[in-house]
């Protein structure tokens, strides 16, 4: 039994589901790198959260639309396991934003974006994991892709087009890395409480909530329960899969 | 300088592809020989680009049949750069 945690980095961890994630990771005993752009507040309170609570991780800044600032974080992260013998078994591709609007009003600028955050950014990640992944033949990589990837929305044709384009990434990788024992998955959260949910109003919940069999919305801690078992060996027969995680929403 | 090339492109191989070291021979097939898959080479590469600390670029790799190769290739872009 190895005293050394085994690494899990979970992008855009500072607050919504990459916190729950993250705290859920450490609770499994993986000493998680928060990364986080630009609240550094943030990621700091829920490395602190996760040492209170006997875990153990640490911020790491990255913007994941950068492909320099990547390399270099995975650069640390090679240092890293390399000065503490500790392996990179987990990467959750988390990061992401959503600027909704339809077509007709869609600016390249913004399509641009959030191609680069949700989906660029994933595949960039997945390609600096694989690297050291494959060298101690174990992993597992797990992206947090949406329910509208699969089912479509009015008004997110970039975001959906990037969250579907997560799931080719998935499929295509598990293949390629299942003979390095690396699995790859992709879970699709419906209607989470998170800031991104927040911003809806009353009338808008309503009618979501219509839509979901289940009647309510999930929580962060539904996606980190799900996440966490991707994560562990409980799941070793998993790979190239995409898990629903919507109440109902979308079957 | 290319005897040490030779033996540590050599045991590269051996412990990649987890051969025994008589059967890594000049001529040896990585997919025919030694039972490399297209994974197996992209590693190789990799690894060979750190060891030596030199880019090696695509189209040179997909070149690269043999163990002969490989050794070849390092010795001469080596040689080149000093």
């Amino acid at each position: 039994m190895s005293l050394v945690k085994p690494l899990a980095l979970v992008t855009g961890a500072s607050r919504g589901i990459g916190a729950a994630i993250a705290e859920k990771l450490a609770s499994h005993g993986f000493h998680v790198l928060i990364n986080y752009v630009s609240n550094e507040a943030k990621a700091i309170e829920v490395v602190n959260t996760i040492i209170a609570a006997g875990g153990s991780a640490e911020p790491l800044r990255f913007d994941v639309t950068s492909e320099a600032e990547i390399a270099t974080a995975f650069e640390f992260i090679s240092k890293k396991t390399q000065t503490t013998g500790a392996a990179l078994e987990v990467l959750v591709n988390n990061a992401g934003i959503s600027e909704d609007g339809l077509i007709l009003r869609l600016k390249k600028e913004s399509l641009d974006r959030t191609l680069q955050t949700n989906l660029v950014s994933a595949i960039l990640t997945c390609k600096e994991a694989a690297r050291l992944m494959m060298k101690n033949r174990k992993g597992s990589i797990i992206q947090i892709s949406s329910v509208v990837g699969e089912m479509g929305n009015a008004g997110q044709v970039a975001y959906s087009a990037a969250k579907a384009g997560m799931i080719g990434l998935t499929k295509s990788l598990a293949k390629e890395l299942a003979s390095r024992h690396i699995r790859v998955n992709a879970v699709t959260p419906g209607y989470i409480q998170t800031d991104m949910t927040n911003a809806l109003n009353e009338t808008q919940k309503t009618a979501i909530i219509e839509g979901i069999p289940l009647g309510y919305l999930g929580e962060g801690q539904d996606v980190a329960n799900l996440v966490a078992f991707l994560a562990l060996p409980e799941s070793r027969y998993i790979t190239g899969q995409v898990i629903g995680i919507n109440g109902g929403l979308y079957i | 300088m290319s005897t040490n090339t030779e033996e540590r492109v050599r045991s590269i191989i051996c412990d990649q592809l987890a051969v025994e070291p008589e059967k890594v021979k000049a001529a040896s097939s990585f997919i025919e020989d030694l039972g490399a898959d297209s994974l197996d080479i992209v590693e190789l590469v990799m690894t060979m680009e750190e060891e030596f600390d030199m880019d090696i670029p695509d189209e040179e790799a997909e070149k690269m049949k043999t163990v002969g190769d490989v050794i070849n290739y390092i010795n001469a872009k080596s040689s080149a750069n000093h």
